[in-house]
């Protein structure tokens, strides 16, 4: 693309020398058709990336080999067993909740809360070009939960958990007789209930009134245009999916802060 | 690189002064097979995409920031590129693979050892694999980041979220092929989870009630049976070399052709 700037900008050299360099390639830009031929100057760009990709790939799979271990062996179950990688941050939720949620709920509200985002960011700025300012909340929410909830639980997940899931530094030695003091109550308990139903009760008001009464009278508060533009399907299904991507993060406060194993107790149907 | 004193092409028989090269790129074998001419012309720019069956993936013209490597990453492109060489090797681990049991293991430790070059196309495979794993995430990050989900374009993404669900399958159903320990653990570590699937796990919140068993439930459909054994062996390797890859194929020839549809690369304006 340098070649083709060149004579424009040489071009207006000559007519208009006191403007600054900044302006004239602005200027220059603004000037030059918006399309170029694919070939040659993407066929190019494309060629050289998947040159680069091939040979590094060629250099990798030439130094380092694929992993293969021990035949099968179903008698004997290594400590730690780890999913592959890209599903440890899943594997990771298991610390804080029950499989139902961690493996199966929580990966399907990430798929459909994926696929409905174009559905429901109905903001029209920030179509096509990079801004922080015009989409604040919508690259907040997603910037958080893949990088804090996604790739830094695959981090620790990898590199950071050792015998009986229990924290490890990286090359530390692993003791699988580590022992970790837990002194896990829920949060009802916490609040002072005492009896079963009465705990089961006050841990689905809990969770219904963060999901519902938190939204609601945030909604009747706060009165905005743009809540009215949403419409309240559209906020409904952002709120629920935001609360839940918040409540990892609170249920995993709680649990470093409060050794708060569960939040609601439904004995032998439901914990959360 | 085409030479630019070159007189202009001519269909009729090139002249003595001419160049073997450009006598080549006038024979009429290669315009038999090319279908344009080969100096640096708009109009042979246009036809050397518009009259290639691959290029033409691309429109003849693309708008100016959409070539640049810091608008689009070239993430996309570079998963499918990766997913072409998971195709590629894949298809020679087969001549060796067998996906039963008994030999699983040692194909795969004879495509290491013995095989000529087994051991560059299964650890090009596996690492392709994980590069695509890798690759699609940043590409969802850049559209996500562009805003490129946006109208006109939101169905592409739905589409692609799809691609990212069937990527993440491929490369599970990959991990138990090589029937080692790190394969039957994590793929049961894995599958384990579904035995708590909501309604349909044997273990998971009104399942129980439902009538799940560990012999009939979510978790006995991904693995063929109570444990991961030599049925969960073949359904993955049906699934990671026949069902899953026939569905993202066709799955990503409507994403690029949706990418075309939805009028090219996004930008502002
Ligand atoms: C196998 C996986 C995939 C392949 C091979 C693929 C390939 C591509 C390619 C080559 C492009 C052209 C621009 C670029 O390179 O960035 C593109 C654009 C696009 N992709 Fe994907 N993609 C895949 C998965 C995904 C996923 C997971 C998403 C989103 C969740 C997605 C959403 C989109 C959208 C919305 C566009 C249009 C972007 C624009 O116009 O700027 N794709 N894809």
């Amino acid at each position: 693309m340098a070649e083709s700037l060149a004579p424009i900008d040489s071009g207006l050299q000559a007519e208009e020398i006191k403007v600054t360099a900044g302006k004239r390639r602005a200027a220059a830009l603004s000037e030059l058709p918006d399309k170029v031929h694919t070939w040659p100057y993407l066929v190019r760009a494309e060629f050289i990336a998947g040159c680069v990709l091939i040979l590094g790939l060629l250099i990798w799979s030439i130094t380092i080999d694929a992993p293969m271990e021990e035949p099968a062996n179903p008698t004997k179950t290594p400590n730690p067993s780890k999913a592959p990688w890209y599903f440890l941050g899943l594997q990771e939720m298991l610390v804080y909740f029950d499989p139902w949620f961690a493996g199966v709920v929580a990966p399907s509200l990430i798929i459909v809360g994926l696929m409905v985002i174009p559905y429901v960011d109905i903001n029209p700025k920030g179509n096509g070009y990079y801004t922080w300012k015009e989409r604040k909340f919508a690259m907040g929410t997603f910037l958080f939960g893949f990088l804090a909830l996604w790739c830094v639980q695959i981090v620790i997940g990898v590199f950071f958990r050792g015998p009986g899931w229990n924290f490890f530094l990286p090359g530390a030695y692993w003791d699988p007789h580590k022992v970790v003091a837990m002194t896990n109550v829920d949060l009802p308990y916490l609040l002072g209930a005492r009896t079963e139903i009465g705990q089961m009760l006050v841990g689905m008001a809990l969770v219904g009134a963060y999901f519902s009464l938190i939204p609601a009278v945030w909604w009747l508060l706060r009165d905005r245009p743009w809540m009215r533009e949403l419409g309240a399907v559209r906020y409904g299904i952002v709120s629920f999916l935001f609360f839940t991507e918040l409540g990892i993060v609170v249920k995993m406060v709680l649990r470093w802060t409060l050794a708060v194993k569960y939040i609601m107790v439904v004995p032998n149907v439901i914990n959360i | 690189m085409p030479d630019a004193k070159k007189p202009p092409e001519s269909p009729s028989a090139p002249s003595k002064k001419e160049s073997s090269l450009a006598r080549l790129f006038t024979s009429p074998a290669w315009r038999s097979i090319f279908r344009h001419g080969y100096e640096d012309s708009p109009r042979n720019r246009v036809l050397q995409v518009s009259a290639n069956v691959w290029l033409h993936l691309h429109p003849s013209k693309t708008r100016r920031h959409g070539i640049r490597y810091r608008h689009t990453w070239c993430a996309g492109g570079l998963t499918f590129l990766l997913y072409l060489v998971t195709v590629v090797t894949g298809v020679v681990l087969m001549f060796y693979y067998r996906p039963v049991q008994e030999y699983a293991y040692w194909d795969v430790k004879y495509l290491d050892f013995d095989v000529p070059f087994g051991f560059l196309m299964r650890n090009m495979h596996r690492w392709a694999a994980h590069g695509m794993v890798l690759f699609i995430w940043l590409h969802m990050l850049r559209v996500f980041m562009t805003g490129s989900y946006k109208p006109p374009r939101e169905f592409n993404w739905v589409v692609g979220v799809n691609l990212l669900v069937l990527t993440l399958l491929l490369s599970f159903t990959g991990y138990l092929l090589p029937w080692d320990q790190l394969a039957i653990w994590a793929v049961t570590v894995g599958t384990n989870m579904a035995r708590a699937t909501p309604l349909l796990g044997h273990q998971g919140p009104f399942g129980p009630q439902l009538g799940m068993t560990a012999r009939y439930d979510a978790r006995s459909f991904l693995t063929a049976g109570t444990l991961v054994g030599a049925p969960t062996l073949l359904r993955f390797y049906v699934l990671h070399c026949i069902f899953i890859p026939i569905i993202a194929s066709i799955l990503m020839i409507l994403h690029f052709w949706r990418i075309r549809k939805d009028g090219g690369i996004s930008g502002p304006l």
